[in-house]
């Protein structure tokens, strides 16, 4: 076939037709998370930088942390710490050749979405009672 | 760079609807169609199968299809029974082999596409050219420098039972197919099918090239590209673990560089 006709050739559906797998779903997770803990950084950075200049600096990121969008915005970065840290552990055991069969890759995964769902819950419960 | 969506000429449109007329136990496919010939983009169209007239696998529907309503469409298949590779496609949303699978085990209409992220030669045919080049790139065959003996090269029970689980990949490329790594960085990261084949030579007992194998997959994309996503395992028709063949040469590595 010329390689006229080939380049003209279309690119079979991918991310299009091709059904979430729990292998993927926590995969791509995992780098978002990545991705929203680097931004999470440079705000905590920022928020102790306010807490070491002035009580009315500080007082306007305890303002807006307590604020509805505030709370969103640390409930999303508690999950996002939990999940990358029991999936970083799961990565740890993939590293040294630990639980690839496909039954332990899925138990280990739903263990993952299990226990960053009780943490992410349970670290909230507790700031609201120790509050 | 990843293209998450179709380019112009690759995005899917609406086809034709073939009925079975007079026909009480019906099963929709929908499949992928592209020919060179006319110049349009890829279409859908839609089959209703007979069941009563037809054979319990996703392939037996497509030949009835092929043989009885449209002779047109096309597809590789060989062996009918899972030990050649050639019928490997996207059924019902991931990769496996159209003739070891059940028609009865995909509810509702069966969805069926060319292998992911591959260019098109016809209809559910891709091109392999790239993968099957990077297979030669890790030159699957034995490598020995010492004299051969006047026999075959022995082997222990134990060092040959390394290779169960290697051997049997029939280089459908499913597992290749199925990774988004592949899909982004197909040019330079060799997936998975390519990957399990390239231990397959590392762990034999009778290949003397192992530290060449390792220098030639010591690459950014060639090797890590690999994230541990394990759609390969998920979706690989033999039941194998690609991504275990390259944890362990990455392990390899590891232990080599301490």
């Amino acid at each position: 076939m010329s390689s006229a006709n080939r380049s003209a050739r279309p690119l079979s559906p991918h991310l299009q037709v091709y059904k979430p797998q729990l292998t993927s779903v926590l995969s791509i997770t995992h780098r978002a998370t990545g991705i929203a803990l680097s931004v999470g950084i440079l705000y905590l950075v920022a928020w102790l930088c306010a807490a070491s200049s002035s009580a009315d600096t500080y007082a306007i990121f305890a303002w807006f942390n307590g604020s509805v969008v505030g709370r969103i915005m640390l409930f999303g970065w508690t999950f996002c710490l939990f999940f990358h840290l029991y999936n970083g552990i799961r990565h740890l055991f993939w590293d040294a050749g630990y639980g690839f069969e496909l039954k332990a890759a899925y138990n280990s995964g739903w263990a993952v979405v299990g226990a960053t769902a009780v943490s992410t819950v349970g670290a909230w419960l507790l700031a609201y009672a120790v509050r | 760079m990843a293209e998450f969506t179709l380019p112009a000429n690759s995005k899917i449109g609406v086809g034709d609807t073939y009925k079975a007329e007079g026909a009480t136990n019906i099963k929709t496919f929908k499949v992928y169609r592209w020919t060179p010939d006319d110049g349009k983009n890829p279409r859908i169209d839609t089959y209703e199968v007979d069941m009563d007239s037809c054979g319990p696998m996703i392939l037996d529907a497509l030949i009835k299809i092929k043989n009885e309503t449209d002779s047109s469409l096309t597809f590789r298949r060989s062996c009918r029974e899972g030990v050649c590779g050639s019928c490997a496609m996207n059924i019902d949303g991931t990769n496996t082999l159209a003739c070891t699978k059940y028609i009865a085990d995909v509810p509702g209409d069966i969805k069926i596409y060319p292998l992911p992220h591959m260019p098109v030669v016809k209809d559910l045919v891709p091109d392999l050219n790239v993968a099957y080049a990077q297979l030669a790139s890790i030159e699957p065959w034995l490598k020995n420098e010492s004299p051969a003996p006047e026999r075959e090269r022995l082997q222990s029970p134990e060092e040959r039972a390394k290779l169960d689980g290697l051997w049997e990949c029939i280089l459908c490329f499913s597992c290749t197919t199925s990774c988004p790594s592949y899909w982004w960085n197909g040019e330079r990261y060799l997936g998975p099918a390519v990957l399990l084949q390239a231990y397959r030579w590392i762990v034999d007992s009778r290949d003397e090239a192992t530290g060449e194998r390792l220098d030639q997959l010591e690459d950014p994309f060639r090797l890590y590209r690999c994230h541990t996503i394990m759609n390969c395992t998920k979706t690989c028709p033999k039941s194998l673990n690609p991504a275990k063949a390259i944890a362990e040469i990455k392990k390899m590595m590891v232990e080599r560089a301490v």
